[in-house]
């Protein structure tokens, strides 16, 4: 069977699962649709809290992001796990005991304010937005690639099938499908790398193979070492950035991590604080998997495209590198008229290949802004994953798996953070704000339709890309740093933090990251352009960034709480009593 | 009663302490700070700092809150607050 059958019946067969689980795990009450009922396991909770976390960022796009910068790339790897650690220790067994559905609901009441609350809820809708906008383009770009349809459609079909899930099941249709997805997607990275690991070294531990000899004898990083020394990189073991922005770019992602609304709301879903320590830990454990192998999948890739393609020549290069070709990830000009692929490290290409209609000398796709370095090859770093069961030659229904595989990754994310929106618009902002009094069904009604104002806000998004969307995705980690992360920490271990503290901290944290990132990365359209690296402050990049401004906020919101009063008596009861673990009961409804 | 809470308290705030000092070591010490140093040392084919950067430490992240599972467990029941 081709390709394109394999795909059709795998990503049949898995939409029908997740159909099925959606409608048998309907919503009926608020409680059910904010936090499944309260009543999820922990182990069925860390496997969704993993497909949540697992988008299409890290199936599809990370390990190709680590192939092409090396050592550069383990902020990624610690920064997207070490997080957790800091949620189960520092923030989830916590706000279980706290018991309500979300994190403005915390910072409310912590905070004794509604202005707090305010602007919690518009920080969690900055964050979600910035997020969900990045995985419905994944998802176009998944459908279209795999069912050979364009991209716009591929956006509207993703949006249907998350308007499904989220609509029907709120949190509990959501929650089990994620169960049923991350089987999916793990299974699918999973079963490419380990046919490729045994392929390259024999071993069939894709986290073992990667430090292993190939076939002349030698270890395999040390091969690529060499390669990438022959072809003028840098070695692949050490990396390009400096020290200190690996270390900031690492720290922010860690608290950006944990301080992710739809990540923090998960552990409201559990019965006890007992079962939010422990599905934290399956979270991660979970996620692990796939962290670890993501490397390993990088080195395969990187040495795969590296002995495969380079003093090739174009005639004798294998199928699919012109199926990519001719979907314009990869382009080629024979600079040197030899008729070979030179791969070299520079640019081959003024940024993005733009490709005409004529046909080169070879039969290559003629593109007319190649550079003038000595490079020749241009591939898009996103088509590693995808392209890796091929390059590996591996059977058809792999490359079938792996479509399946990343249509999950996306979708779960995406349903998991437009369901925050909602929240946010429908508890936060409409029950708790303009209008206290509102039945259960209106709630319920409202959280529906605001679901379907995100999901066509999103899919616009995705199909009309503003620029800076792929630029703010990452973004979105120092947000949620800079704001959420110092607000919640001092809530639970400062009991003399008061409103005051707080909302400065947050206000000046958020602030001073969006300026950063405009002033960076973004730019304002029509008004500046983003300043050069050599601008940075202490050489910080804008990814790193959210360190600082979360630095700032811990420091602001300690210095202003000591100078205005203590919070009120019962707000510094309620952090005794979460600080204790029994009688957590049911999250309250208020 | 309150003294009971305090005494909880200060005990979870030291296993923290320890659990976040190693999760610190692992991931920006050995993974970013020391990684120069360690990767004259080899495992395998593995260059040490390397390894820790993108693949020790995660191992280690994992250990540590089955480690604090463990401990918060064995606390709670000492002072009556597992249910």
């Amino acid at each position: 069977m081709d390709v394109q059958l394999w795909t059709w019946i795998l990503v049949g067969i898995s939409f029908t699962l997740y159909f099925g689980i959606a409608i048998w795990a309907r919503a009926s009450s608020t409680k059910d649709f904010y936090i499944a009922g309260g009543g999820v396991s922990p182990l069925a909770n860390g496997m969704a809290t993993a497909a949540d976390w697992m988008s299409a960022a890290s199936f599809i796009s990370m390990a190709g992001l680590i192939s092409f910068s090396g050592y550069d790339g383990s902020v990624y790897l610690m920064g997207w796990t070490g997080g957790y650690v800091l949620l189960a220790l520092l923030l989830a067994p916590y706000l279980r005991k706290f018991g309500k559905f979300t994190v403005p609901d915390f910072i409310g009441d912590r905070y004794y304010s509604n202005s707090a609350r305010t602007i919690a809820i518009i920080c969690a809708l900055i964050v979600s937005f910035t997020y969900v906008a990045g995985q419905m383009r994944g998802v176009g770009i998944v459908f279209s690639q795999f069912l050979q349809v364009d991209i716009t459609k591929g956006v509207l079909i993703g949006m249907a099938v998350v308007l499904v899930f989220a609509f029907l099941g709120g949190m509990k249709g959501i929650t089990y499908t994620q169960v049923a997805q991350y089987c999916v997607l793990i299974f699918a990275f999973m079963v490419p790398a380990i046919f490729i690991s045994i392929q390259m070294t024999g071993n069939p531990f894709p986290q073992i193979g990667m430090g292993a000899k190939v076939e002349d004898g030698t270890f395999l990083l040390d091969k690529l070492d060499q390669l990438h020394t022959q072809l003028g990189f840098k070695e692949y073991t050490s990396g390009t950035k400096s020290t200190w922005d690996i270390f900031a770019i690492t720290l922010a992602l860690m608290a950006g991590t944990s301080g992710l609304p739809h990540v923090i709301v998960r552990f409201f879903t559990v019965p006890k604080v007992k079962d939010a320590r422990k599905s934290a830990g399956y979270a991660l454990l979970l996620i692990a998997i796939l962290y670890t192998t993501a490397p390993a999948v990088a080195v395969f890739a990187r040495t795969n495209l590296i002995t495969t393609v380079n003093e090739t020549a174009y005639k004798e290069l294998p199928e699919w590198f012109k199926n990519w070709e001719n979907t314009g990830l990869i382009s080629w000009t024979d600079k040197n008229n030899d008729g070979k692929i030179q791969y070299r490290n520079s640019e081959a290409v003024n940024g993005k290949p733009l490709f005409t209609d004529k046909r080169g000398a070879n039969g290559e796709r003629i593109i007319s802004n190649p550079s003038a370095a000595e490079n020749e090859l241009y591939v898009d770093k996103d088509i590693m994953v995808l392209a890796n069961p091929e390059i590996a030659q591996l059977p058809n229904w792999v490359i079938g798996l792996v479509a399946a595989g990343g249509l999950a990754a996306a979708l779960s994310t995406a349903a998991g953070l437009l369901l925050v929106i909602s929240t946010s618009v429908s508890h936060d902002l409409v029950k708790k704000q303009l209008k206290p009094n509102i039945s259960d069904k209106g709630e319920l009604l409202i959280a529906r339709i605001s679901i379907l104002v995100a999901i066509v806000v999103a899919g616009f998004f995705g199909i009309y890309p503003p620029g800076f969307v792929a630029a703010v995705v990452a973004l979105a980690f120092g947000l949620a740093a800079a704001s959420f992360f110092p607000a919640i920490v001092l809530g639970i271990f400062d009991k003399r933090m008061n409103r005051q503290g707080a909302v400065t901290g947050m206000i000046a944290g958020i602030s001073l990251m969006l300026f950063y990132m405009i002033r960076f990365k973004t730019g304002l359209i029509g008004i500046m352009d983003p300043l050069p690296e050599s601008e940075w402050w202490f050489g910080t990049s804008p990814e790193g960034f959210g360190v600082i401004a979360m630095l700032v906020n811990f420091i602001l919101a300690i210095v202003i709480s000591r100078l205005t009063p203590a919070p009120p008596e019962n707000v510094q009861q309620i952090v005794e009593d979460i600080r204790i673990p029994s009688g957590a009961g049911e999250a309250q409804m208020h | 009663m309150k003294n009971k809470a305090k005494k909880y308290w200060r005990e979870n705030l030291k296993y923290l302490f320890i659990l976040l000092s190693v999760w610190f070591i692992v991931s920006f010490g050995t993974g970013i700070l020391f990684k120069d140093f360690l990767n004259q040392f080899k495992i395998g084919g593995f260059k040490l700092g390397f390894w820790f950067a993108q693949q020790g430490s995660i191992y280690v992240f994992v250990i540590l809150i089955f480690i604090y599972i463990r401990l918060m467990n064995k606390l709670d029941k000492k002072y009556g607050y597992s249910e």
